[in-house]
């Protein structure tokens, strides 16, 4: 086994079990044995992409693979697309509801902190059509 | 690896092997193997959740033996505040204090005295900007234990200091051995405890090289040997010292109270403090300045050795804080409190130390879940089916521990028993 691959299934319009797939990540990774700092990168960022999901695309899917040297995770939407990602990436910038502001998320940093969290970050988007971004954590402290 | 020692013990005489701790164990620290609790020490934080729930008392902490006080020539008493909120008789903190010494000490030194130095010290730790916000408190041995085990990137979160009961015994070490004729081993420091994981740290201190303390006796034992002295009206002596900035620390909020902060989060009882810590990693909560973090419900008082409800005697402790006689104060004392000894991250229970193996690991996991019922109902001896799953690969479990599938096989044995028979006529 050169890669430990898992997939996981966000469902949308449920705050509740937002954080769910981030969580479990979390414990595979530790149970590979990965340093503490890095599974937390990585957790807050995928944690981060879940939620944008859940607000902004009615779900979607996220999948992870994990080597000795990286986390890579690929985050799929079907939602509406992001018309300006140089916007969108500005800290407190965002078009959350009212009503998701109200339980406390849609303050503007999802993407901000999944950049921060992250050692590659790419989105690639496409308006009525969903976002895809891929995230990569290294493994290693330096 | 260090050796871990645990105030939590299981007495395997009266263990039933139910399945009540290992389905409230915050940290899935127990299972039941060959009809007996087992605690993981990697994995106990010393909680007491196991105490409290165990409906056949077979979860103890282990604290000492009040005899113990004969081997030393002066004896201190260090009562925790939340010691103050146990007696229904007493409504002055003085009378505590004295039915301590009728029990038999020499002096008392209370812990919330220290806790107003630690307040002090902590307001200036805040100020520095020195420390990750949201600061997290270090006051309860259980949540840093916690901390340590399962959420070790908020070490650096973690208040630094040492807690006001090692302060206190250090202190009332230093004031006998200036006040009386003796020294070092004539003088014995005895805490009054709360809860399992203060007793561990009077033997095993948070950020203090070696014990400071002589040993712990728990609020359940110590209040048979307080009540037949307590006298709200006889009080000749002057004992206490500490004002409603220490005596306050016994409730959860307390501590934000007394450092006078207003954004802050005060979260009592583990699982509720385990919320709060998975937001803390999320990167939620970065714009809170403090969480005040106790394990039991509400603070102290709640502790699992506790004699008296925590709902009044939280009311009876915050009474008693507002009329106690000290000024508050931080007491003067020259020592630097920050933690000699850093708190070491626990070793995480990876599945192999090789990845690559680690990851065979975590597909047979997955693999053998998918077979599991999935009713989380503990019968097999651990807490879920995902970590039946875990302990199969681990090697401690097997398949057929799991209750729901011994019953499919034995049906399908059943079955084929009577094809057979059929087979037969």
């Amino acid at each position: 086994m050169n890669s430990f691959k898992v997939q996981y299934t966000i469902d949308g319009e449920d705050f509740s079990v937002a954080g769910e797939a981030s969580r479990k990540l979390k414990k595979v990774l530790q149970s590979l044995g990965v340093d503490p700092q890095i599974i937390r990168k990585a957790t807050v960022a995928m944690y981060e992409g879940e939620i944008n999901m859940v607000i902004h695309a009615d779900g979607g899917v996220i999948d992870a693979e994990i080597t000795p040297e990286k986390i890579h995770l690929f985050l799929r939407d079907k939602g509406p697309g992001i018309p300006d990602i140089a916007l969108a990436m500005t800290e407190g910038f965002s078009t959350a509801s009212d009503n998701v502001r109200e339980l406390g998320f849609g303050a503007g940093m999802g993407l901000p902190n999944m950049e921060k969290y992250t050692d590659y970050m790419n989105i690639t988007t496409e308006i009525g059509v969903g976002t895809t971004i891929e995230m990569i954590v290294n493994t290693s402290l330096s | 690896m260090d050796k871990i020692i645990h105030s939590v013990t299981l007495d395997t005489d009266k263990c039933k092997g139910c399945t009540n701790c290992i389905k409230m164990c915050p940290t899935q620290a127990i299972r039941v193997r060959k009809n007996k609790a087992k605690i993981i020490k990697e994995l106990c934080i010393d909680c007491g959740e196991c105490i409290r729930v165990c409906p056949y008392h077979a979860k103890k902490a282990v604290t000492d033996s009040f005899d113990m006080i004969n081997n030393y020539k002066y004896k201190i008493a260090l009562p925790a505040p939340a010691f103050y909120g146990q007696f229904d008789k007493a409504t002055k903190i003085e009378s505590i204090l004295h039915a301590l010494i009728k029990a038999g000490f020499d002096d008392v030194f209370e812990v919330a005295y220290a806790a107003q130095l630690i307040t002090k010290r902590t307001k200036e730790l805040i100020a520095s900007g020195e420390l990750e916000t949201p600061i997290i408190n270090s006051a309860c041995p259980a949540v840093v234990n916690l901390i340590s085990t399962k959420y070790p990137s908020l070490l650096n979160n973690v208040i630094p200091l040492i807690s006001p009961m090692n302060l206190a015994a250090i202190m009332a070490r230093k004031i006998a051995e200036e006040k009386t004729p003796y020294k070092g081993s004539e003088i014995g420091i005895f805490f009054i405890t709360p809860c399992a994981a203060k007793a561990t740290c009077t033997k095993f201190p948070l950020g203090l090289p070696e014990s400071v303390i002589d040993g712990a006796f728990s609020f359940k034992d110590m209040y048979l040997k307080v009540v037949p002295h307590l006298n709200d009206k006889e009080c000749e002596q002057d004992l206490s010292k500490a004002g409603f900035k220490g005596v306050c620390w016994a409730n959860c909020g307390g501590e934000v109270v007394s450092l006078e902060l207003d954004n802050y989060i005060a979260v009592d009882g583990i699982h509720n403090v385990i919320h709060v810590l998975e937001e803390i990693e999320n990167d939620k909560l970065s714009d809170v300045e403090y969480v005040e973090a106790l394990a039991c419900t509400g603070g102290c008082v709640g502790g699992p050795l506790a004699v008296e409800n925590n709902f009044v005697a939280q009311t009876r402790v915050k009474k008693m804080a507002k009329t106690a006689r000290g000024n508050g104060e931080a007491p003067e004392f020259d020592m630097d409190l920050v933690w000699q000894t850093p708190i070491k991250i626990r070793k995480q229970r990876n599945l192999d130390d090789d990845m690559f193996v680690a990851m065979e690991k975590l597909a047979k996991i997955d693999e053998i879940y998918d077979r599991l019922p999935k009713l989380d109902c503990g019968s097999c001896g651990s807490p879920s089916c995902r970590a039946l799953a875990e302990d199969i690969v681990r090697g401690y479990s097997k398949e057929s521990d799991c209750i729901i599938k011994f019953k499919e096989k034995i049906a399908l044995f059943a079955n084929e028993m009577l094809d057979g028979s059929d087979n037969v006529e």
